[in-house]
Parts: structure tokens; C-alpha cells; sequence
């Protein structure tokens, strides 16, 4: 074996086991790489009552109400299960019914997730307003799918 | 075609061929990027939700697809300098990493101050993020590395073992969004899903495509301007560089003109 060809292998040794490192890793740690729990998991009870965590899904249209001052209360859903969120702060610009939402918090003893902090999650759909208005209605349009939202527990389908 | 990549590996012959290359990427590219700038500023129609706060993404994904392809590219130089020792390769690795390094950093702060309306807050440590601010991590490190030895075959060796190990990162930034819950959104162009299906209005998607058609060529521009200098700096003691380049320099120079022979001119049984 010449020179050249030991350098080659040693190369591709070192990008083969870093990628079977990587992939070994993040497959251990799957639920550390979820940025947020799907309302599916917290509904499955991956989460304990009052533990810090995030929630992620779509404000569910209608279901938003407003209290006194900032308070206000809906129900974020994915493709399967919704749970109730109660809040009292600044929303985002973008937060409005049919929206992907992120919420820092927990959830209390009545089922319901209390949070301390609201973000709007955009999608990667990008349109002129006239566009916009004339797919409403259409539901085929993909528009806020429940698609990019992966159950942290795999044995919770959010099918 | 071999013949011509054994020669073009060749300092002078790569030195002139540059020279004739970089003004026709430099030139169409900052058209496209000025094209682009204004058509996306004033042509393109404002977002539905985001209303003109989209608009940045003219300089966001520009500069993040650069960010990934730089990284690639120098790792691929990596890996031909520590396979080949070709000289010309390890000089490339150490010039695209201030170059990759400084389009990373623009597609963080950008995405940042657009993250600030869009989302509600400037950073958050989701998957997308935290693995571009690592790669600009890596970037510095190649930076720092090269800075750190004295020699620099050396020098470009160490960096392009750690081009190398980081490249591994490429992939999990691009697919963060694929695999993880992210709060930054799926890909709009740069997917097999989009690319079929189109999620961008086609008047706002042509200047972005503009856009970056335009950078990628600025890129190359610089980076090959780059590369003449770090050929220059290393060859300088070399017969050709002083026969070539030094009569172009006013004479009154300090150190313009070293004395003849030296370590580089020892050195010209060297590969490449």
C-alpha cells in the first residue's frame, strides 16, 4: 500500500467514524434534539405535571378567548390531540388562530399548560396577500400542515 | 483533462489563471446580487403574515446556503491537501474559512434581527441554530488554527483535519429541520419536497435565486483572489513570483524584493 493510499484510508476512517459517532449520538439523544413536545406527548403524559417545557402545535381556530388586561386562553393541537393553554403577556405579531405557536411553561394539575412565554413558529410558505386570500379555504393548500410536528415519545402517534 | 489539472495545480499557472477567471465571476455576480437587491426590496410583493419583515430573507438564505457550501468546499480541499499534498489545496482550505466565517456570521445576525418580529425573540436554542452558530464555531477554529503554527504546510494540515472532523455538521445543519422540532421553519427552496411543490410565490422566489446565483459567484471571485495571495505569500521567494509580480510594485517598497534563493526556491521539487 503506498503512502498516498494510507492517507486516503485514513481519511475515510475518520468521516466514516465521525459520521457512525453522530448518528449513534443524536439517535441516543433524539429526545434532547426536540425543541418542543407535540400536544399528542403531553396529552400521552411523557411529561410530568409542573415540570418546565415546551409546547409546540397550531393555535386550534375558535378557540381563542380573551380574559382582563393580556390574559387570554386556547388550545394548541396537532394532527391528534389539543391541550388547553393559558397565558398572561405580549403575544407575537404573528400569533392568530390557525398559527404554529411555541410556548415555554408546564402543565398544572388540571390538564391545563400554563405558560410563561409565547413564540410564533412561521412556516416556509412565502405569498403575496392576494395569493393568500384566494387559497383560504382550500384545505389542500398545506398551509400550517400538523406535518412538522414529530411525537418526542415515538410511541405516540400523531397520525 | 488530467494533464490540465496537473498544470493548473501548478502556483504560476493557477496564479494567472486566476487572475483571468476572477473578474467575470466579480462582475456577473455583484449584477446579479444589485438585481436582486432591488427587485427584492422594490418588486417583490410584501408576505402575507410577515408583510416586509420577509424581505431579508433576500440576504438570510443567500448567505446561509453559502455558509454550508463553503464549509463543504474547504473540507473537500481538506481532504485533497492531506491526500495529494497538493499545495494549492491547503492553501485553499485556510483562505475560505474567513470567507465561510464571515457569511455564517451574516445569516445568524440577519436571521436574528428577523426572528426579533417574526418570532418574538432574537435567539433561541433550537436545532437549526445552535448547530449554524456551531459551524461559525468551526470556522474560527480553522482561523485560529491556522494562526497558531509558525509553518504553514502545517499549519494548513491541522486545519484541514478539522475541516474534516467538522464537516459532519453540514448535514445536521441542513436537515435539523427535517429531523428535529425546530423553531426555525422547513426549507422553502433547498428540498425535494420544495422543489416539487414550490412554497414561494414565483415573483419573490426569482430575486432570491438571483440573489444567490449572485453570491455564490462573488464567492468565487474572492475566494480565487484570496488564493493568489496566499500563493504569493508562500511562493514569494519563488523565481516566478519575483519575475512576474515584483516589477508590477514600486520599487521604494520595504522588503519587496528578498534576496534571491531561499527556503522557497529549496523547495521547487515539491508536488505541486
Amino acid at each position: 500500500m503506498t503512502k498516498r493510499n494510507q492517507r486516503l484510508l485514513g481519511v475515510a476512517a475518520l468521516l466514516i467514524g465521525v459520521g457512525v459517532a453522530a448518528t449513534l449520538g443524536f439517535t441516543a439523544f433524539r429526545k434532547n434534539m426536540m425543541y418542543f413536545y407535540t400536544p399528542s406527548d403531553l396529552a400521552a403524559g411523557t411529561v410530568p405535571v409542573g415540570a418546565a417545557a415546551q409546547l409546540g402545535g397550531l393555535v386550534e381556530a375558535g378557540s381563542l378567548t380573551r380574559g382582563d388586561g393580556l390574559k387570554v386562553e386556547f388550545r394548541v393541537a396537532d394532527c391528534a390531540k389539543n391541550i388547553p393553554v393559558r397565558y398572561e403577556g405580549v403575544l407575537p405579531d404573528l400569533f392568530r388562530e390557525g398559527q404554529g405557536v411555541v410556548a415555554d411553561g408546564y402543565m398544572n394539575d388540571e390538564h391545563v399548560f400554563v405558560a410563561t412565554r409565547i413564540l410564533a413558529k412561521h412556516d416556509e410558505n412565502y405569498m403575496p396577500p392576494q395569493v393568500a386570500d384566494a387559497l383560504k379555504g382550500n384545505p389542500d393548500t398545506g398551509k400550517h400542515s400538523c406535518m412538522p410536528f414529530k411525537a418526542v415519545d415515538k410511541t405516540v402517534a400523531a397520525s | 483533462m488530467w494533464t490540465w489539472f496537473h498544470r493548473l495545480a501548478s502556483p504560476p499557472t493557477f496564479y494567472r489563471f486566476a487572475e483571468r477567471l476572477a473578474p467575470w465571476l466579480l462582475v456577473p455576480g455583484l449584477l446579479l446580487i444589485g438585481i436582486a437587491v432591488w427587485q427584492g426590496l422594490f418588486v417583490a410583493p410584501a408576505d402575507y403574515q410577515q408583510g416586509d419583515a420577509f424581505r431579508i430573507i433576500y440576504v438570510h438564505v443567500p448567505a446561509a446556503a453559502l455558509s454550508l457550501s463553503i464549509y463543504t468546499a474547504m473540507s473537500v480541499a481538506g481532504a485533497i491537501a492531506l491526500i495529494w499534498r497538493m499545495k494549492l489545496a491547503e492553501v485553499a482550505v485556510v483562505t475560505a474559512a474567513p470567507i465561510g466565517a464571515s457569511f455564517t456570521a451574516l445569516a445568524l445576525v440577519t436571521g436574528m434581527l428577523w426572528g426579533k418580529p417574526t418570532w418574538g425573540t432574537y435567539w433561541d436554542w433550537d436545532a437549526r441554530l445552535t448547530s449554524e452558530l456551531v459551524l461559525l464555531f468551526l470556522y474560527l477554529g480553522v482561523i485560529g488554527l491556522h494562526q497558531a503554527y509558525a509553518d504553514p504546510r502545517t499549519a494548513a494540515r491541522a486545519c484541514a483535519w478539522l475541516a474534516l472532523v467538522g464537516v459532519v455538521n453540514v448535514p445536521i445543519v441542513h436537515f435539523s429541520v427535517q429531523w428535529w422540532n425546530s423553531l426555525h421553519q422547513g426549507s422553502t427552496i433547498l428540498s425535494a419536497e420544495a422543489i416539487a411543490n414550490p412554497k414561494m410565490a414565483p415573483e419573490m422566489l426569482k430575486p432570491l435565486l438571483m440573489s444567490m446565483a449572485g453570491c455564490y459567484l462573488f464567492f468565487g471571485a474572492v475566494w480565487l483572489r484570496r488564493m493568489q495571495n496566499g500563493v504569493l505569500l508562500r511562493e514569494r521567494r519563488a523565481k516566478w513570483v519575483r519575475e512576474m509580480v515584483l516589477p508590477a510594485l514600486p520599487a521604494d517598497l520595504p522588503n519587496a524584493r528578498p534576496p534571491a534563493g531561499g527556503p522557497g526556491t529549496a523547495r521547487r521539487g515539491d508536488r505541486a
